[in-house]
């Protein structure tokens, strides 16, 4: 059951002594016929899934890396409905769970029954949608849970108490902890009680808790992987794709595996 | 016998819908905010210190209430029903768009929020924004698109003059939406002790709400003034449709009015046929952007496209959520207007009546004046006059010099 592949995988890491790394990358930045090497490249690193982005005419989420790959893609005819057809293609050759990052928008305009039976289809994994909060949960939920496909909720560590245990709560797959208020994008400083809040996370959640916004360093990774059960890195990986720089993407996944998780 | 009441309107809902319209899509970290801003708002709302602090300030400062006039000539040109303008050009800063500006800075001092930030994309809702910051001594940034800074220069060194800090926006075609995107991501970054005060009746629930609540003084006076002047109410009221908040200020008080009409105009930039416009209503379908679901120009991926028009307000490639429910129902009817049919209607009004209106406004001038024509002398239309035109003297000297082109 497809339910359990998010959860299963990040354990899976977890159980060998490391905390689990989920690298975001923009679907089409380069083409989509780099795609499969993409994520090829990043299994062989030892990611532990692929968050693919589908870029959007206005990412109010994102930052000025993500914005610009976004362009990039629309500019070589990106859609939504195409990179779903391309996952669907290859895969075969993925072992590793593959996730789709959307703006609501996008999903609407394909048709909601429709973008669940085709991430079925495709193999898809898991879907974030960076806008639509807990109180709109309702215009994916039960379409995903028939496909089933895992609904990742986004949890802000700002947020009150009372409403991060109604949204992890009703958590599937993983929690996506936001460290940040703010926007996708590299930092140097994160709120100071980061680890104590992504502790108590941990230990209300039934399901795995994930780290992600501004992680960029190794040393953040293994900053962030001591308190949560793995890290998601986007800008500086879609960056690094950018520049053909691989050699630094797989230093932050190296990171992430030497981090050993805190017990529960 | 059981007495029917007539149906009252009374959207939106508690989960922000008009219809299926409206909602809250936005980052989960912009919830706790507009949770916390809805909340906020109801309270004042309900509180008489509240708005007779706001109605003092209208009065003694924006100049409220504006004039119902009478305007003679035109309807003499147009050659039927009798045109009124609800003059929001002469309120302080110019347009509407202070009405709104003014009670949400108030209502961000009551939450202990000193910061605001506002997008802007003729400059209107920055300068009025500039303004009530200055009046309340709260600090302001004003996210503007890069293309609409350089159309809009003298509205950019108003806000810089009132205190303001303009933050030009690149991204995308550097106009409203651009700027929408921006002040969003830098809500996101700094919602702790930061208000945004969203200037048309778009983004999430509470704003569309909000917004028409405050500009709802527009209708409520005009039903008023009518009444007085005419001893009835009109049988028709047009404005223009942007995003949305001069229209739906206008229109909300004659909404339960069955025999009133009314009538939002879109810009249809060069021509709806053309694809080159900025009519949602007219020419786009529903989606989610900015917060709400509302009727938008996108593509067939469901990529939001660019909206032209000559006029910097209309810019926008969305309709309120409010809008795209009455748009459904069919309580509005909605039609549009060209850049040239627009320009015309300026030259008219500033010819017959020695009134200079503001572009976003002049859509209203020509849709009503055609309106006009097919109705009988005896009857009555209310135009909202929704801002001045001043700001737009370089753009129109351009269109006109240039045949009727423009660098929208």
């Amino acid at each position: 059951m497809t339910a359990d592949k998010l959860a299963g995988a990040i354990r899976e890491a977890n159980g060998r002594g490391g905390c689990a790394f989920v690298p975001y990358i923009m679907a089409g930045d380069g083409g989509l016929g780099r795609l499969e090497e993409q994520i090829l490249f990043l299994q062989e690193a030892g990611a532990t899934a692929v968050e693919l982005g589908i870029p959007f005419s206005d990412p109010a989420a994102d930052g000025p890396v993500i914005q610009q790959a976004g362009i990039r893609s629309l500019e070589s005819g990106t859609t939504l409905a195409k990179v779903m057809q391309a996952v669907g293609g290859f895969s075969e050759e993925i072992r590793i769970p593959v996730i789709l990052m959307t703006y609501l928008n996008p999903v609407l305009s394909h048709g909601i029954a429709a973008f669940a039976n085709d991430c079925r289809e495709a193999g898809i994994a898991g879907v974030i949608v960076p806008d639509v909060p807990f109180e709109e949960d309702a215009v994916l939920e039960d379409a995903l849970r028939m496909a089933d496909v895992d609904f990742i909720r986004l949890i802000p560590l700002t947020a009150p108490d009372d409403r991060i245990r109604a949204i992890a709560g009703e958590a599937e797959g993983f929690i996506y902890a936001v460290t940040v208020d703010g926007i996708t994008g590299a930092r140097d400083s994160f709120a100071g009680s980061s680890a104590d809040r992504l502790a108590w996370l941990r230990e209300i959640a039934d399901v795995p808790v994930l780290a992600g916004f501004g992680i960029s360093t190794p040393a953040q990774v293994r900053e962030f992987g001591r308190s949560a059960d793995g890290v998601i890195v986007g800008s500086v990986i879609v960056d690094a794709f950018h520049r053909g720089d691989l050699v630094s993407i797989s230093e932050l996944i190296r990171a992430a595996r030497n981090t050993p998780v805190p017990a529960e | 016998m059981v007495k029917v009441d007539r149906a009252v309107y009374s959207a939106p809902d508690a989960k922000g819908r008009y219809g299926e319209y409206g909602g809250r899509f936005v980052p989960e970290t912009l919830m706790p905010a507009l949770l916390e801003l809805e909340a906020a708002y109801r309270e004042a709302k309900d509180d008489p210190a509240f708005n007779a602090e706001l109605e003092s300030i209208l009065t003694d400062y924006v100049g409220r209430e504006t004039p119902l006039y009478f305007a003679e000539r035109l309807t003499e040109a147009a050659g039927g029903a009798k045109i009124y303008l609800k003059r929001e050009d002469l309120n302080h800063t110019g347009a509407h768009k202070i009405n709104n500006a003014l009670g949400q800075a108030l209502l961000a001092g009551r939450m202990g929020k000193r910061k605001i930030i506002a997008e802007t994309g003729a400059g209107q809702h920055g300068v009025a924004t500039a303004t009530a910051c200055a009046l309340l001594g709260l600090e302001c940034i004003v996210f503007m698109g890069r293309e609409d800074i350089r159309r809009q220069e003298l509205n950019v060194f108003r806000m810089e003059l009132l205190g303001a800090r303009v933050v030009s926006v690149g991204g995308g075609s550097g106009t409203l939406k651009d700027a929408v995107n921006e002040a969003l991501r830098y809500w996101v970054a700094n919602v702790q002790d930061t208000h945004y005060i969203i200037g048309s009746a778009l983004g999430p629930h509470p704003f569309p709400e909000i917004v028409r609540d405050f500009q709802r003084v527009i209708g409520t006076e005009t039903r008023r003034q009518i009444l007085g002047k005419e001893g009835r109410l009109p049988d028709a009221v047009v404005a223009c449709v942007g995003g949305g908040s001069n229209s739906i200020g206008m229109f909300h008080p004659f909404v339960d009015d069955e025999e009133v009409a009314l009538y939002g105009v879109e810009a249809a930039g060069s021509g709806i046929e053309t694809g080159k416009h900025a009519a949602a209503l007219t020419g786009g379908r529903p989606g989610a952007l900015h917060g709400a679901y509302m009727y938008l120009l996108q593509d067939d991926a469901g990529q939001i496209e660019e909206a032209h028009s000559i006029s910097a307000g209309l810019d926008y490639p969305g309709a309120g959520p409010e809008h795209s429910h009455f748009r459904d129902t069919g309580r509005v009817t909605y039609g549009s207007v060209t850049d040239t049919e627009a320009l015309s209607a300026l030259r008219l009004l500033c010819r017959k009546e020695g009134i200079l209106p503001a572009l976003e406004s002049s859509h209203a001038v020509a849709y009503a004046t055609e309106l006009a024509k097919e109705m009988p002398p005896d009857s009555i239309v209310v135009v909202c006059l929704s801002g001045r035109g001043d700001k737009d003297v370089i753009t129109v000297r351009k269109a006109l010099e240039g045949g009727g082109r423009h660098d929208g």
